[in-house]
């Protein structure tokens, strides 16, 4: 009991963790106050405590569940741009400038993969205006070793290029699109994951699980 | 001693030399219809701002100090400009896609809030183009609205 009581306190803190506003600790002391109770044997009280933190959690995972997908065609032509990305994203993730300049200049590299040519005419225009911006994105990710912040500002357009760049030219893999809440002064910001887990490259080791699946990405 | 007088003789002629090497100059006469300026009319206030303290790095035309005729001194000032055009060109700016304009408010927001712009060296020799509270609450206030009325997708 006081085992399953501790995991739901965990969570507790873990679903606050992201709130960064003052209510946090109220919320940490009430469910410490949870345990305590529980603690005291005081299980009825503690039992509609337990239920309601049940159908909290369980609202968590279905809207987990229920992110929504995106389904975009299969396409080898991003896979390198796509690789380059996720590996800007893990460096910053460890909070690690000299990797993230490294991986930043193979995206530029690899951006030359990408055929504007090969989409309808009518998204030529629009997937060479992102590709142009991501590519910017990415030099300046390359240039700014150092300085992980200016990194972490042009990650954060350069997902967005990413993103959109996948929905016209397609991908190789399923991705994650993630929600970090609090980035660019509480703005917000997305970004790419190969896996749902939360690993924040906004924040790094500073605040890494903060964030929430928004979407799947699958490939058709 | 004799050696360091033939260096020191060889380094005079070398500046002395460098000064008649004809160098590019950042002045064109027109103002084009893509003009961040022209194109969006802020209000005075602004647009004197922009002029005094941004567009001599960031467009097609710089005020030159009387000192850039003195090389290496114009060389080093060139090598700024040409990096200042290729991050962000105002003469330029209604060439560039909407998603571009929009990053680009969206950094240079973000520099003049943090004081990162316009560059420590510059307002160091050009007091006039230090922002106040007030210039950067203006400028910042017209780049928000802006970018906030560009939408791309």
């Amino acid at each position: 009991m006081k085992q399953i009581i501790s995991v739901f306190t965990f969570s507790a803190i873990l679903f606050t963790a992201c709130t960064g506003s003052s209510n946090k600790t109220d919320e940490q002391t009430a469910a410490n106050m949870d345990m305590q109770h529980a603690e005291e044997g005081q299980l009825h009280e503690n039992g509609e405590a337990m239920h309601q933190h049940d159908q909290e959690m369980g609202n968590a995972m279905e809207h987990d569940m229920d992110s929504t997908m995106i389904i975009v065609q299969d396409s080898k032509s991003t896979a390198l741009v796509l690789d380059a990305y996720l590996k800007i994203k893990n460096a910053l993730v460890e909070d690690d400038d000299k990797a993230a300049a490294r991986a930043g200049k193979d995206l530029v590299n690899a951006f030359d993969n990408i055929d504007e040519s090969s989409v309808s005419p009518e998204k030529m225009g629009e997937l060479k205006d992102i590709v142009d911006d991501a590519r910017e994105n990415a030099d300046h990710i390359s240039e700014s070793q150092g300085n992980i912040e200016h990194q972490r500002e042009h990650f954060d357009m350069l997902s967005t290029d990413v993103n959109d760049m996948i929905s016209i030219a397609g991908a190789d893999r399923s991705l994650y699109r993630i929600f970090c809440p609090m980035y660019n002064n509480h703005e917000g910001a997305y970004w790419l994951s190969e896996s749902r887990d939360i690993k924040n490259p906004f924040f790094g080791s500073k605040m890494s699980d903060c964030g929430e699946v928004s979407s799947k990405i699958v490939v058709e | 001693m004799r050696r360091l007088r033939v260096i020191a003789l060889i380094a005079i002629i070398v500046v002395a030399g460098i000064q008649f090497i004809p160098f590019k100059r950042n002045v064109s006469k027109e103002i084009p219809s893509s003009d961040f300026i022209l194109h969006y009319d802020p209000t005075e206030e602004v647009s004197d701002v922009l002029k005094t303290s941004c567009y001599n790095c960031h467009s097609n035309n710089t005020i030159y100090p009387w000192y850039s005729k003195i090389q290496p001194i114009g060389l080093y000032l060139e090598g700024h400009i040409d990096k200042g055009k290729e991050n962000l060109n105002f003469s330029e700016f209604g060439t560039y896609s909407a998603r571009r304009q929009k990053n680009k408010l969206t950094s240079m927001i973000d520099q003049i809030k943090e004081d990162r712009m316009p560059l420590p060296a510059y307002t160091f020799i050009h007091h006039d183009a230090k922002l106040s509270v007030e210039d950067k609450k203006e400028v910042t206030g017209f780049l928000e609205s802006l970018k906030d009325s560009i939408s791309f997708n």
